[in-house]
């Protein structure tokens, strides 16, 4: 039980802190939230300055244009980043987390060369068309159909929840090329650019007030069969790859930040008079405690990830997203609390992100399911009806 | 950094484990339940020879020399047992009351925050007072932890067990993150063998999402205590203390009720594991108290 870090990894954090202080000055003002390609150029241009600093594709293997950094130095970046104030991943979310490593892993050589450079250097932004209307927690079940002409595929379907679809240039796009096979076993895996005939974007409003996803409309979008990675009809087997570049790390600045909102909340509260109510100081307590060892399970992870083969951290994933995704809509509705009446104003920051805790126990799997997760892989209970 | 347990750390909580299930298997359990003797002075003497209780002693005093991250996983494995006795008071007696660094001794404390004392008709000493005061018994929830009502002026002084709460609390958590995951194994094989409307209780989702509930509470509050333990931090063992109470209550309270009707019963062990989370609970820091110390830290802190 050794929470103490290497002298390597201690030079590596002070390196970066020392960057980090030398680089986030330079920066741009950030553009508002409205402004997709506002927002598409500063998230690029950020990748741009990591890439040219060495920090780009931090967990990326090295033969993938990575570097191959362990999963501590990646606990390490991602928490000094979200310390210094440093711009969130963004755009280059599904680039850098999801196709890239998809691309390194079953790509062909051809592939990785194409598509990975430009995301490790900020010059292209991919975005994900996984579920559609008729398949969120049951994914398998998808139907955007692609049918083979020639040397393409000809593809028609819809898919959304899809992030930074308006300024994305590359989908990583999941299609039924069989559809007599069982739901697993007739997906694939294509690379769509998102500027082809046929493709519409529709913007979809969140609750919060924000276009943060759309809807895509494909009607017969030519894909060249070239750009499927991975064999036809594996596309599921090449999708659950990725996942296994989790390395417990997803969630590290959230908490670092989740943390920083919470001392917030305390001076805000000790400064409006409602510290001196019991009830809300112990509130506050108990999540500052939770909090706390929330940070240590993503180090138990971490420590999981980086010793065990291929870095799949155990069964901390799930256990940790349902932990946390309840923490943290218990922060906000707790500095709603601190707030009082003026929780009601989309003036204080605090609201925007009260709504938007709300799809923490949605996205990324339901809480409803992490538990059939947890329940069936880890505790072995047998399989519903 | 690697938090995982060491290969020697394993060891030991193995060998503590393998201990305890041929010595305090649940025949044991039950047999003191029906003689309502909680302490078996046999098994303190070997729970002693052992190093339980002189774990954290230097070597050089005849101890283990061993220290906290140890000492919360030999803990952990007592309360997966529900072993009986003021375990947590003799371990810190250790070095300080004759006896029991080597389970001679049996120590209790007054660590229930008021005239109530747990164990006294069959301690040797008390921690912090001096001789052994006279108490009027009290019918006890929690079969195996007998009370006795003392006079006030019999009570130490907050100050001669406040060096104790701390580690005091912290051990406890680590007896409470034992009962925990110990109470998810339980409700995990009953729904796995109960059978309901032709199928495995634990087939339904509403019986499944309670389990998978029960391993979060008890995976987040371990985690809690083997921070607390590394680092020693105030904050971490308030809240290790906090997250682990609240983990063996909730995971008894829904094991029972994934037991259905045989969790009411006395048979079943479920109500054994509640009654003894909540004496714990209630065992050198409470909830509010955990609380109000968190809330302090976080608002120092925060500057």
């Amino acid at each position: 039980m050794d929470l103490t870090y290497t002298d390597e990894e201690r030079d590596f954090r002070a390196r970066l802190r020392e960057w980090l202080a030398k680089t986030l000055p330079e920066l741009p003002a950030r553009p508002s939230p409205d402004d997709w390609p506002g927002r598409r150029a500063y998230d690029l241009g950020w990748q741009r300055r990591l890439y040219e600093a060495g920090y780009a594709g931090l967990h990326w293997p090295v033969d993938a244009g990575g570097r191959g950094a362990t999963p501590t130095q990646h606990l390490i970046f991602l928490e000094e980043t979200e310390r210094a104030g440093a711009p969130y991943v963004g755009a280059n979310f599904v680039g850098l987390l999801h196709a890239g490593p998809t691309i390194a892993a079953e790509g062909t050589a051809a592939q990785r060369a194409r598509w990975l450079p430009p995301v490790l250097r900020g010059d292209e932004v991919w975005c994900q068309g996984f579920s559609e209307p008729d398949a969120g927690s049951d994914l398998a079940s998808l139907r955007t159909r692609a049918v083979r002409d020639g040397d393409d595929y000809v593809i028609t379907g819809s898919k959304i929840w899809t992030s930074h679809a308006e300024v994305a240039d590359w989908c990583e796009l999941l299609v039924r090329t069989d559809p007599e096979a069982p739901k697993h076993r007739g997906i694939s895996w294509l690379a769509m650019p998102m500027d082809a005939p046929g493709v519409t974007v529709r913007p979809l409003r969140t609750l919060a007030g924000s276009t943060e996803f759309a809807e895509v409309f494909l009607d017969e979008v030519r894909v060249p069969v070239a750009d499927r990675v991975g064999a036809e009809n594996d596309g599921w087997r090449v999708t659950m790859v990725t996942l296994s570049f989790e390395r417990g790390t997803a969630f590290v600045g959230e908490v670092v930040a989740c943390r920083r909102t919470l001392g917030e909340l305390a001076r805000t509260a000790k400064a409006n008079g409602r510290w001196d109510d019991p009830a809300l100081r112990r509130r506050l307590g108990r999540l500052y405690g939770e909090f706390g060892a929330l940070w240590r399970l993503t180090q138990w992870n971490v420590s999981e990830a980086e010793r065990s083969a291929g870095g799949v951290p155990g069964i901390g994933g799930s256990v940790f997203k349902l932990a946390y995704s309840h923490a943290r809509q218990e922060l906000y509705d707790a500095a709603a609390e601190v707030l009082g009446a003026a929780s009601l104003s989309l003036e204080e920051e605090w609201t925007l992100d009260r709504l938007s805790s709300l799809s923490y126990t949605i996205a990324a799997g339901t809480s409803q399911i992490q538990r059939n997760i947890v329940a069936e892989r880890i505790l072995g209970l047998p399989k519903g009806r | 950094m690697d938090f995982r347990p060491t290969e020697d750390q394993r060891a030991l909580r193995a060998g503590v484990r393998a201990l305890l299930a041929g010595r305090y298997g649940r025949e044991a359990l039950r047999a003191s339940v029906d003689t309502g003797v909680a302490v078996d002075r046999g098994l303190w003497r070997e729970l002693g020879e052992a190093g339980f209780f002189a774990l954290r002693l230097p070597e050089s005093e005849g101890g283990v020399g061993l220290g906290l991250p140890e000492a919360v996983l030999v803990f952990e494995e007592a309360g997966r047992a529900l072993v009986p006795g003021p375990l947590v008071a003799t371990h810190l007696a250790a070095g300080v009351v004759p006896g029991a660094a080597a389970g001679t001794a049996v120590v209790t404390a007054f660590d229930l925050g008021g005239d109530l004392v747990a164990h006294l008709g069959e301690a040797d000493a008390v921690l912090g007072a001096a001789g052994l005061p006279d108490g009027e018994p009290v019918r006890a929830a929690d079969p195996l932890t007998p009370l006795h009502r003392v006079a006030p002026h019999r009570v130490p002084r907050r100050g001669d067990v406040g060096a104790y709460v701390a580690e005091g609390a912290l051990l406890t958590a680590a007896l409470q993150v034992g009962s925990a995951l110990r109470t998810v194994e339980l409700a995990v094989r009953h729904a796995g063998e109960r059978e309901q409307f032709g199928q495995p209780i634990g087939a339904f989702q509403a019986v499944k999402h309670l389990c998978a509930q029960m391993l979060v509470r008890a995976e987040v509050a371990r985690t809690a205590v083997y921070a607390a333990a590394v680092t020693g931090g105030a904050g971490e063992v308030a809240a290790a203390k906090l997250l682990a109470d609240g983990a063996a209550v909730d995971n008894a309270r829904d094991c029972l009720q994934v037991h259905g009707g045989m969790g009411f019963t006395w048979e079943a062990d479920v109500h054994l594991h509640l009654k003894r989370a909540w004496v714990r609970a209630e065992q050198w820091r409470t909830a509010a108290e955990a609380e109000e110390l968190l809330a302090e830290e976080l608002l120092d802190s925060a500057g």
